[in-house]
């Protein structure tokens, strides 16, 4: 996590969103997820101007279509599972063709469906704008509890560290003929896990050893203070402002 | 499980956000006791191993994987209140930065899968351990236990969130069925992985599992060529085990015979092989063999149709013994909480550095 190292979720950039700071961007997508989740249903129509704003947001903010509909993949068991509720729900049933649908599980669906989805596209743009640490940073100002977002950070940090060693343990085993079948191998696995727990557990009671004997008090030192001046605050309200007027516009249509 | 926007109404978020808040808050303030100033990196580290570990997929029979959950798992090895905390992290991280469950959903993710998960995992986990003999394997067998029932737990809350707010009307008997049926089978991959990586780790370093404290062996000294006890140093653990008192009895009888229960219902209910092929017969799409298999609703709700005669008795059963004995030993272990801390007097400080 040192200069010039990014999180790979990260795409690096100069938009106006990325300019933003983080803790206006987090405060905008959760506004416009509320929004979102709060709009009723039978407003078709709302859902797809929302799309429209998001569409927007990601334009300025240059991210290419391709990236964020890869991204999106994540949705997928949701996805399959909305596509089950109309053979799931009982209610109305209408013939379309040559299936029997319920009205009901449709619009089930379609609600798991656009609201998820916006959620999701929301969030991946967020991510893909902000870095992980300005994230980080932008939590705390939001007043989460330090703790939580210094847990959050050292999670961040020793994340790729832990996952990396999995995977060489992966590699280890592999490269002796190792092969996951079967409920047989639970146990390799199982010791594997073990092994990983120890290996990391010990890692950080060193790194925290080093970093006591540099001065470490139980927070980190904040260099950078972010603060957010009225216009950046009011560009980043544009996105819930103009998706909770589609939102009212929506109940009362 | 990770339930995303839109799925739960949101009067329900807001009071399942309000309930994880709450827990968020009572574990920051007991995972500064059971880690004490080293709090913040080790749980840290935690979290990056269960997420890591979220990603260790294990075979379940051909063609099939599911991976952990690791609220047992985190509980048993660090602590109910960080194993609540991590999880909690790992989830909000997961609903950020990898759009892996909703925002809004976060307060109905962080309930069902850190808080549920790990409180009944701890609680049947303590329960088992203090009335099985005081080994390391009677630890190990505890977290199998702890982690096979904490995931259909998990289910089942899953389901009553389900019910007071899902914003479509799936026939509750149906998601009550389909979720715990599945989440059953889970859980036994999730038991079993547990209780073999907690085994492994006791055997290397006992004193990093949390749930083997008071396991070790008084120390000794060879003094003069022969050993010599140690001065007792805390002599509190020696005091809580004392005899087999009625109620250690009553306990051992009753848990023993419900968790028996669980599972002679379990292999009467059906075979899981039965389950996959009704599932397969039912045109479950690939992606769900493929890798969600574990805690995909589309897995949860595609085995709807198996014949529920067959299953529903012993599902049935398996739902009731496994709510019983959560509730019993949740009571169970506030009593034992209650009597301790009653004995003990004030010994715990609550650290307020930071």
């Amino acid at each position: 996590m040192g200069a010039g190292h990014a999180h790979k979720l990260y795409r690096h950039g100069h938009s106006p969103v990325h300019e933003l700071p983080p803790h206006c961007k987090l405060a905008a997508v959760f506004c416009f997820v509320i929004v979102v989740v709060s709009t009723p249903r039978e407003a078709v129509w709302s859902f797809a101007l929302y799309g429209v704003l998001l569409a927007a947001v990601a334009a300025v903010a240059r991210i290419p279509v391709g990236f964020l509909l890869r991204r999106l993949l994540i949705e997928i068991p949701f996805v399959a599972f909305a596509l089950l509720m109309p053979f799931v729900v009982p209610g109305h049933q209408v013939r379309y063709l040559g299936l029997s649908l319920s009205v009901p599980g449709l619009w089930g669906a379609w609600n798991v469906l656009a609201k998820g989805t916006l959620g999701v596209c929301a969030s991946v743009i967020l991510a893909s704008t902000t870095e992980l640490r300005s994230l980080l940073l932008g939590l705390q100002r939001l007043r989460l509890p330090s703790l939580l977002v210094q847990i959050a950070s050292f999670m961040i940090r020793y994340g790729d560290v832990i996952t990396d060693e999995m995977r060489r343990m992966s590699i280890a085993r592999r490269s002796r003929g190792f092969e996951a079948r079967g409920v047989r191998h639970w146990g390799v696995l199982a010791k594997s896990a073990g092994a990983l727990f120890i290996r990391s557990y010990e890692r950080g009671e060193r790194v925290h050893l080093a970093m006591v004997s540099r001065g470490y008090a139980g927070t980190m030192p904040v260099i950078d203070e972010v603060t957010a001046s009225r216009a950046q605050w009011t560009r980043a309200a544009a996105l819930p402002l103009s998706a909770l007027a589609v939102c009212l516009l929506g109940w009362t249509l | 499980m990770h339930v995303p926007d839109g799925f739960i109404d949101v009067p329900v978020s807001a009071a399942t956000g309000v309930v994880a808040a709450g827990a968020v808050a009572v574990s920051l303030r007991g995972a500064r006791r059971e880690l004490d100033e080293r709090t913040a990196p080790l749980a840290g580290l935690v979290a990056a191993f269960i997420f890591a570990v979220q990603m260790l997929n294990f075979p379940v029979a051909a063609g099939t994987s599911g991976h952990l959950l690791g609220g047992a798992l985190a509980a048993i090895l660090v602590g109910p209140y960080t194993g609540v905390l991590c999880i909690s992290v790992v989830l909000l991280m997961q609903g950020i930065l990898f759009a892996d469950g909703g925002l809004t959903a976060l307060g109905v993710n962080i309930t069902d899968m850190a808080v549920v998960t790990t409180v009944v995992a701890y609680a049947l986990f303590r329960g088992l351990v203090k009335v099985l003999p005081r080994t390391r394997r009677s630890v190990t067998i505890a977290s199998f236990a702890a982690a096979l029932v904490s995931v259909p737990a998990a289910a089942l809350a899953f389901t009553a969130l389900y019910a007071v707010g899902g914003t479509t009307d799936v026939p509750l008997g149906k998601v009550l069925t389909a979720m715990v049926g599945v989440h059953v089978l889970i859980g036994i991959g999730e038991a079993a992985i547990t209780a073999l990586t907690v085994g492994a780790v006791i055997a290397v370093r006992p004193d990093l599992v949390y749930g083997a404290r008071g396991l070790s062996a008084p120390l000794k000294l060879r003094v003069g060529g022969e050993l010599v006890d140690a001065a007792p140093a805390a002599p509190a653990p020696v005091a809580a085990r004392s005899g087999a008192s009625p109620r250690t009895l009553w306990a051992t009888g009753l848990v023993t015979a419900l968790v028996l229960a669980g599972f002679v219902s379990f292999y009467a209910s059906g075979s899981p092989d039965g389950l996959e092929k009704v599932a397969a017969d039912h045109g479950i799409d690939k992606q769900t063999e493929e890798h969600a298999t574990a805690d995909s609703p589309l897995a949860d709700y595609g085995v709807k149709d198996i014949s529920d005669a067959r299953i529903s008795g012993g599902l049935a059963g398996v739902i009731g013994v496994g709510a019983t004995v959560a509730v019993g030993s949740g009571i169970f272990w506030t009593v034992r909480r209650r009597r301790t801390a009653a004995g003990a007097g004030t010994g715990t400080v609550p650290a307020g550095n930071a």
